[in-house]
């Protein structure tokens, strides 16, 4: 399956494409995935995922470029990658940097794609375990996860949480067949499509953003030495490198939770596990590693959830859940029963996806810095009208472009108000799936404590209520004893 | 956010918008959504929407009181400035997206690409030439190659029928 020309090709598109974006500031791997998506439903599954996740882990590798060289994130996850790679910079160290971040991304990537070929037929194995009950309170778990990974913004998540939630309810209800908040709209009876909202939350509020921003193109200097050998420095650091997957591995492939947290804990780690921890943020090589290797870990453990039990890990497997449902590829336990060979496929193609982008990292990263002085305005502009690609190829639908238009504004409200989007998507997609599983789990409950008579729920219940508890606690330690910067 | 920490300018007056939607929607609830008779709270077509409002009301309250607790930053007429000219460019959008039915996706996408970049500041013969190259290079990429369902534009109509007809309604 692997060896055809389409998916060869997807490959390129996904692991080059991928690097491109991630080098352009302000795009990120959210607007290129959302505004291709509706163009991939029209091509095998095979091609269409291959592109979408090479695009997505991909990404990160390019977006560490500029945050390196400018102290400007490529995509969002790089920005604890300008901590210590900026300063590097400073230092005449660009070169080291970027290998360094190239090395650490390309080695937790491929420990993470082998995570994914171990741990998912294990979890597949496991998943027929999984009832009504557990897949509730697995996604309940995602969500009070992604509101809790948001500190210092919990109650504002909660709330968009819930205004997630509230728009997956939106439409024709398949008990009674009634109409839920669509103040007799035709428009609203099919209710809100997930690419719609995240077309707008995500690209259409970021070209509103580069638009009405004040204009940027900022001054790059070229990188000069062999990059082969700054990336083979990675070896140096293989501590801090093993330790960063294995926080991205686990924090992917936990519902909801995704790479801000996992690049805070490898930091964390880093810092506390160093000979020089007072170095961290002022040019620390451990710092950057343990930031590349976490983020970069995330996409292939993130597929974990999603293909063992068709929960996805965040909101961008999240988008590419559609891609396998428009295919009529179910994930969950049956995938690796009835098509292992398109599950070994995805395997391979993944590893060859890390395989390309290292090898263009090697020659191209003074060609990207061209990207990189694209001036943000008519990036913008660029955005926008890829965006309505994504929007209309949809339902040839005006009104849901208007949508799409109205969560961009939304979208950039949140943007200059420091607020997350993520929850959003999380609460309209978990959002559902707890909807559509906590009927038939309330069919065989009595009493409250019947929801949880089975292993596997007791778990998850003790573990929310664990998470709950513990970031209460430490809420209430912080307002008693605040700490001194 | 502690005491003492500084709120984003319009910071209380988004958390107070959170506010009134979530009470909106509920004061909306009832009507918006079927209670039926005899039948299981769980299995009620309103239950979900007012787990998921109650969630809205509890926390956009909070969010509220937190905002309220920080010292205010001044600038909020200047951020809900902002706010209203993002509208500019959602207008835009929505002219684009109403344009290519009418006039086809090719001569649509190369106005706005160049409309826009001249309304952005890019003003220059190069700038319009690389924006026109943009537009030209998305439609032939998007609907050309991939293949991506927009409509042909009723301008085509005009048109004799034929080949040419033909493949400019398949392809631009």
């Amino acid at each position: 399956m692997l060896m055809q020309w389409d998916v060869l090709l997807a490959l390129l598109i996904g692991s080059v494409g991928g690097v491109v974006i991630g080098a352009i500031p302000g795009v990120g791997p959210a607007v290129a995935i959302a505004i291709l998506l509706p163009a991939t439903f029209a091509l095998p599954p095979l091609v269409g995922l291959v592109m979408l996740l090479g695009i997505y882990g991909s990404s990160m590798f390019g977006g560490a470029l500029p945050a390196i060289l400018i102290n400007t994130p490529g995509t969002a996850v790089n920005a604890l990658t300008t901590y210590d790679g900026y300063p590097m910079t400073r230092r005449g160290e660009a070169l080291q940097a970027l290998g360094l971040a190239y090395g650490a991304s390309f080695f937790s990537g491929i420990v993470s794609i082998l995570a994914l070929v171990l741990l998912s037929p294990v979890l597949a194995k496991v998943a027929p375990m999984f009832g009504s009950k557990e897949i509730f309170l697995a996604a309940l778990l995602g969500l009070v996860l992604v509101v809790i990974a948001h500190r210092g913004q919990t109650l504002a998540a909660g709330l968009l949480v819930g205004f997630g939630a509230l728009l997956g309810t939106v439409g024709l209800e398949p008990l009674k067949y009634t109409q839920r908040f669509t103040f007799g709209q035709e428009w609203l009876a099919s209710g809100f499509d997930l690419i719609v909202v995240v077309l707008g939350l995500f690209a259409l509020s970021q070209a509103f953003f580069l638009l009405t921003e004040p204009e940027s193109a900022p001054a790059v200097h070229k990188v000069s030495g062999s990059m082969a050998s700054a990336m083979r420095k990675v070896l140096r650091y293989k501590r801090i490198a093993a330790a960063g997957t294995g926080f991205g591995v686990l924090m992917g492939m936990i519902p909801g939770v995704g790479e801000f947290t996992a690049q805070f804990l490898s930091y964390t780690y880093a810092q506390k596990t160093s000979k020089t921890p007072e170095d961290f943020g002022k040019g620390s090589p451990e710092g950057l590693v343990a930031s590349e290797a976490a983020n970069n870990a995330v996409p292939a453990a993130a597929m974990i959830p999603l293909l063992a039990l068709g929960i996805p890990g965040e909101a961008l497997t999240a988008m590419m859940l559609s891609v396998f449902y428009v295919h009529s590829v179910i994930p969950g336990p049956q995938l690796f029963q009835t098509q292992l060979d398109f599950v070994y496929a995805l395997y391979s193609a993944m590893i060859l996806l890390n395989v390309l982008v290292i090898l263009f990292m090697l020659v191209a990263s003074n060609l990207l810095l061209n990207v990189i002085r694209i001036p943000t305005r008519f990036l913008g502009m660029m955005i926008l009208t890829l965006s309505f690609v994504g929007v209309y190829s949809l339902r040839n639908s005006v009104f849901d472009c208007a949508i799409a238009a109205g969560f961009g504004w939304l979208g950039l409200v949140l943007k200059r108000q420091n607020l997350p989007a993520v929850p959003i998507v999380l609460g309209l997609v978990l959002g559902g799936i707890m909807e559509t599983k906590f009927r038939p789990a309330m069919a065989r409950v009595r009493e409250f404590p019947d929801f949880f008579d089975r292993p596997i729920a007791a778990f998850l219940g003790i573990a929310i209520l664990c998470l709950v508890i513990g970031h209460c606690a430490s809420l209430y330690r912080n307002r008693v004893a605040p700490s001194v910067s | 956010m502690r005491r003492g920490t500084v709120a984003a300018p319009g910071a209380l007056l988004t958390a107070g918008c959170f506010v009134a939607l979530s009470l909106t929607l509920l004061a909306f609830l009832p009507f918006q959504t079927h209670w039926a008779a005899r039948t299981k709270l769980y299995l009620q077509p309103g239950f979900w929407p007012a787990v998921a409002i109650a969630a809205m009301v509890l926390f956009s309250a909070g969010h509220l009181l937190r905002t309220a607790l920080c010292r205010p930053s001044p600038g909020t007429l200047r951020e809900l400035g902002v706010w209203v000219r993002a509208l500019e460019f959602v207008v835009w959008f929505l002219v684009y997206v109403l344009l290519v039915p009418l006039a086809g996706y090719l001569a649509s996408t190369l106005a706005f690409s160049c409309a826009l970049a001249w309304r952005a500041g890019y003003r220059t013969r190069t700038w319009m030439a690389i924006a026109a190259l943009f537009g030209f290079a998305v439609v032939v990429v998007f609907k050309s190659i991939l293949g991506v369902n927009i409509p042909a534009g009723q301008i085509y109509d005009l048109l004799p029928p034929g080949g040419f007809r033909s493949f400019v309604m398949t392809h631009l």
